[in-house]
């Protein structure tokens, strides 16, 4: 005969969740230490799918790079290529033609829209609605075809280029870039009444998983996860880069620091977003998109450099170490979530499972932009 | 002015009478040049935001590093990364922290510390900043660099048990 199990009034278990995992969106393990439904400690393990993106970078020449910055985010890409060549830009003393600097930021913004719609999409479907992810898809399907149209792939762009971009947009995009903005300021009207009114779901997120500013700065936590807490920080404002200055938008900050705020946050980034495409379009001057002038061989003078974006996911830093040869001496990638990600196992403690996995959707994570 | 007070509270890291002088930005330019040939002293350097992306450089010895990081952290600036640098020629480590603030008066600090390649230990700062705990764990895999003091020195993204460290430039996979 077994012995019944039970559980003394103290003791705890040891709960692995992942690195297979629905609720994790990727390749990704928390080990917790649980009592009942209460974490008592966790531990987050990632390098599952680390690639030593930084190795590559030593090894290859600037151009030959370029590809690498878009398999690190797969939802965003763009945004990382935009740090890449603006840094290299920078290092180099390489003019940008202010058509392809306007393009680039347009594509940048149409890319983030992407992002954020995904993971509106996951973070609802986390939370057990199911149907908004497919009217989510469908949205972001229009700005995937749009982007495919220009730059030739889907998600894994290699669009940017030093001093310019590998193809013009042509009427087609404009005029798909038009329609498309009345047709998502649509939908997030629809995704307001079906998902942020909903009573379910604001009893999963109000309240929940409070993070304090205190915390953030601690950690380096930068996009939604700060915004949320009630800071007021945007790379696109704070340090200005490209032609950011010249769009009229706004930041949304919100102050109640749950997982909520989170969520506002992002939604009412996408209307922003819209705002910047649409003066974007109606801003974009003539003329070339690549500089008269350009290196052949490109070959930053020796010292260090440094650019910061805003990343749909965060505060995206690349550090370059040049010796002054064709392949950077050391390159450094900083990644959003990584910093976002880390304050997850001190915010978690004594938070029940289930409002944990709420908080990790509201963290928006990618997992190969965690471990690079 | 964030910036000046910065400037002003690591400038009395550095007592000794030359370094004291926040060098300008042309001497800070050939400093640049020289770097690759010799090693720079320690000592702090404003740099051009415009073409370097950072204000202040601050190159420490390994001991001053946690007055360094106490200073920022009083300062309000946040954690941006940690990350090392493999100067295999003059037989060093360097270990780089970069630092902003949620701010629109806008202060990126570098600090940096080198150490001997073959002994290379620098003290934790995780005691201050929290989150520099796996920006730490991930330089000490990469690089080999034993952070004194840290929780858990153990790998993060490479597998548990790798003994090697891809980072450095002898590297051989």
């Amino acid at each position: 005969m077994n012995s019944p199990i039970l559980l003394q009034p103290d003791e705890t278990f040891i709960l692995n969740v992942g690195p297979q995992h629905p609720a994790t969106h990727g390749v990704l393990r928390v080990k917790m230490e649980m009592s009942g439904e209460y974490i008592v400690e966790a531990e987050t393990v990632i390098g599952y799918i680390h690639r030593m993106h930084e190795k590559m970078g030593e090894l290859k020449t600037y151009p030959q790079f370029l590809m690498n910055l878009s398999r690190m985010d797969y939802l965003g890409a763009l945004g990382y290529s935009h740090g890449h060549v603006l840094l290299i830009e920078k290092a180099s003393g390489i003019e940008v033609p202010e058509r392809a600097e306007y393009i680039r930021a347009i594509m940048v913004e149409l890319n983030r829209v992407a992002s954020h719609l995904f993971w509106f999409g996951a973070f609802v479907m986390d939370l057990g609605g199911f149907s908004p992810l497919m009217y989510a898809l469908q949205d972001r399907e229009h700005i995937l075809d749009m982007l495919e149209g220009v730059t030739g792939s889907r998600l894994t762009y290699c669009y940017f280029r030093f001093g310019g971009l590998y193809n013009d947009v042509d009427d087609d995009f404009i005029s798909a870039a038009r329609r498309f903005i009345p047709r998502m300021r649509k939908s997030l009207k629809k995704y307001h009444a079906l998902v942020t009114g909903n009573i379910i779901f604001r009893k999963r997120l109000e309240g929940i998983a409070p993070l304090s500013q205190e915390m953030c700065r601690k950690y380096g936590a930068s996009s939604a996860v700060a915004r949320g807490s009630g800071i007021n920080f945007d790379v696109r404002k704070n340090e200005p880069y490209s032609v950011y200055p010249e769009f009229d938008f706004d930041v949304p900050v919100f102050h109640e620091c749950d997982s909520l705020a989170r969520y506002n946050v992002r939604m009412e980034e996408i209307e922003q977003s819209l705002r910047i495409i649409e003066q974007g379009l109606d801003k974009l001057p003539d003329g070339p998109i690549m500089p008269e002038k350009k290196p052949k061989l490109i070959k930053p003078p020796p010292g260090d450099y440094y650019q910061a974006v805003e990343t749909a996911r965060g505060s995206f830093g690349i550090r370059l170490v040049s010796d002054g040869g064709k392949t950077p001496y050391r390159l450094k990638l900083r990644s959003p979530t990584y910093s976002n990600m880390h304050l997850f196992d001190e915010a978690c403690r004594g938070m029940m499972i289930m409002d944990a996995l709420a908080f990790m959707g509201s963290l928006d994570l990618v997992i190969p932009e965690i471990d690079r | 002015m964030i910036r000046e007070k910065t400037k002003l509270a690591l400038q009395k890291l550095f007592p000794v009478p030359e370094a004291k002088e926040v060098t300008t930005e042309a001497a800070g330019e050939e400093q640049d040049k020289k770097a690759v040939k010799e090693t720079r002293q320690n000592g702090l350097l404003e740099r051009d935001y415009a073409v370097h992306g950072y204000h202040l450089d601050a190159q420490v010895a390994p001991d001053q590093l946690l007055e360094a990081v106490t200073l920022l952290d009083e300062a309000e600036f946040f954690i941006e990364s940690i990350t090392g640098v493999d100067w295999i020629k003059e037989k060093q480590l360097e270990v780089i922290y970069d630092f902003s603030r949620y701010d629109f008066d806008l202060c990126r600090v570098v600090i940096r510390t080198r150490v001997d390649r073959t002994k290379p230990v620098v003290p934790t700062i995780t005691g201050i900043y929290a989150g520099a705990n796996w920006h730490e764990r991930e330089t000490h895999e990469f690089f080999g660099i034993k952070f004194q003091g840290h929780p858990h020195l153990v790998p993060l993204l490479l597998p548990e048990d790798a003994d090697f460290h891809p980072l450095l430039k002898d590297f051989k996979a």
